[in-house]
């Protein structure tokens, strides 16, 4: 089925939107962005992976980049605060279900309370990767022009260093699950992120509370 | 250093002695100022100058006899002034050469996250390779003398090399060659320590400078350029020459431990995930098909 010739609104057979065409730009910008970042950040951080910086063009090149793209990273990021910020909100059911996480991990979702767009795992991924952002663009303005800070507030170029790092670690930590899901362990996944949609049995399984909204309370199917 | 053999011992016909003799030996250098005997004349900011191929830069006057604010990627040595009032009223003007220390434990190396671009050499000398520089300028994070300058034009850091070039070639530095009083001298580290302690002495039994000493801190692991002091007690009044220098404790932190663990938890999450999958497998919409659509 070539979903690229389908208009919007009309929906392959059984599936709906889970992504409108924004959201998915949004996406893979901060995804992609992230990625280079990950990936040069990594060759600055471990001799072991300085031949990253070659993949992408050499070390040089890699500094010249990083701070850029981290700058559209954290641009998309704010993009996506604007338009996911209210799906993003913690709730009491967020709650509720992050009690019982062990059985969204052991594959028994039929335990877990119904879920809204977003499941509290991912709202709590999408928390850590905005302030992450925030931590490491702030971090890596002062890295970025460590010549303008004056001899006596030196300790500044150290301590931005230190918090780039913890900041960036804790999003390569949510990053390695977040990508391992969405490729691995939850199919149908990538293809809502890419294409747009999801089959309707996909949505009422992993976002029921939202599927019912979405479909205006045909709830119990059609 | 490597070229060693090739140092020269004798030069038929030559009057005097033999150029650089000496000079360079199999073990560390070491440069020492002695602030007591430097009268400012900035004969070795020109002659570093001279030497590397740097044109003359603009000086800023600020009412001292300091030529410019701070050091520059093509001007790496200068000589910091400080006119200085003692608690008992006497006047001095404190001259102090200022360049890279060279130290034992070089913090701009380990700050430095491209191969290559700083080497230490088994001499003591720590050079920039501009070749591998990236330009993120960790060193200037990881010095505590804060001595690296960075080239807004080609992205690279620069400092002085001890001339290495000259060094390697059995010649002392060009700053060393120029000085007019004497106050530069160049030699294996242990004979600068020891001149410089029977030049703190000489101070000691014939001026009034009775706290003079000898500053190689060690901790940086002591320095290949040191100095004699009129006052060792106060090193910072002579342009901000730090008392006790280390290495950040944030960067031996960002560089030692949170480097390990970091590839630990990160090498442990990328095997937790592949085992979650061979354990649990993947999340199969399988109750829900689209042909079962139909109320259960």
């Amino acid at each position: 089925v070539s979903t690229a010739a389908i208009p919007p609104q009309t929906a392959p057979a059984g599936e709906i939107e889970r992504y409108t065409f924004r959201e998915r730009v949004m996406h893979w910008l901060t995804g992609l962005t992230y990625l280079y970042c990950l990936a040069t950040g990594l060759a600055f951080y471990s001799p072991h992976l300085y031949w990253l910086a070659f993949v992408f063009g050499g070390g040089p090149t890699s500094r010249f980049w990083h701070p850029i793209l981290g700058v559209v990273f954290v641009m998309g990021t704010l993009w996506m605060q604007n338009l996911w910020r209210r799906d993003m909100e913690i709730t009491e059911t967020d709650r509720r279900w992050l009690d019982r996480v062990e059985n969204y991990v052991t594959n028994r979702d039929e335990l877990l309370p119904p879920q809204e767009r977003f499941n509290a795992g991912q709202k709590l991924f999408y928390w850590l990767m905005f302030y992450g952002a925030l931590l490491l663009l702030f971090s890596g303005f002062f890295m970025w022009i460590p010549e303008y800070i004056p001899r006596q507030a030196a300790w500044i170029r150290p301590f931005m260093v230190l918090i780039h790092e913890i900041a960036a670690l804790a999003t390569i930590g949510g990053f390695i699950i977040h990508v391992y899901m969405g490729v691995f362990f939850v199919p149908g996944s990538m293809q809502a992120i890419t294409t747009g949609w999801v089959s309707r049995a996909w949505a009422k399984m992993h976002h029921r509370l939202w599927y019912i909204r979405a479909t205006g309370g045909q709830s119990a199917g059609k | 250093m490597a070229s060693e053999t090739l140092q020269i011992k004798a030069i038929s016909a030559h009057p005097g002695p033999v150029p650089g003799r000496d000079a360079s030996r199999d073990y560390d250098v070491c440069k020492l100022i002695d602030v007591t005997t430097c009268i400012g004349c900035k004969a070795c900011e020109v002659a570093c100058l001279e030497w590397n191929g740097y044109p003359f830069r603009e000086t800023v006057f600020d009412n001292t006899y300091q030529t410019m604010p701070d050091l520059a990627w093509n001007y790496y040595n200068l000589i910091r002034f400080n006119e200085h009032v003692a608690d008992d009223g006497t006047f001095s003007w404190l001259m102090r050469k200022d360049q890279c220390m060279h130290c034992a434990d070089p913090g701009c190396l380990r700050a430095c996250p491209a191969d290559g671009a700083i080497v230490q050499y088994s001499n003591g000398i720590v050079d920039f390779q501009q070749e591998n520089c990236i330009g993120c300028q960790y060193c200037l994070t990881g010095c505590p003398f804060n001595i690296p300058k960075f080239n807004k034009e080609t992205k690279k850091v620069h400092k002085c090399t001890l001339c290495s070039d000259r060094v390697s070639a059995g010649l002392e530095p060009a700053c060393i060659k120029a000085c007019p009083t004497g106050c530069l001298h160049f030699g294996s580290k242990d004979d600068m320590k020891e001149l410089a302690q029977t030049r703190v002495e000489q101070l000691h039994d014939h001026t009034s400078h009775k706290n003079a000493g000898v500053y190689d801190p060690s901790g940086v692991g002591g320095t290949h350029v040191i100095y004699v002091l009129h006052d060792i007690q106060h090193p910072e009044l002579y342009g901000g020459l730090p008392k006790d220098p280390q290495v950040p404790w944030m960067v031996r932190i960002w560089k030692g431990p949170l480097k390990w663990i970091g590839n630990l938890a990160m090498a442990v999450g990328i095997v937790g995930v592949a085992t979650h999958y061979i354990r649990y497998g993947p999340k199969n919409v399988v109750e829900e098909d689209q042909k079962k659509e139909e109320p259960k």
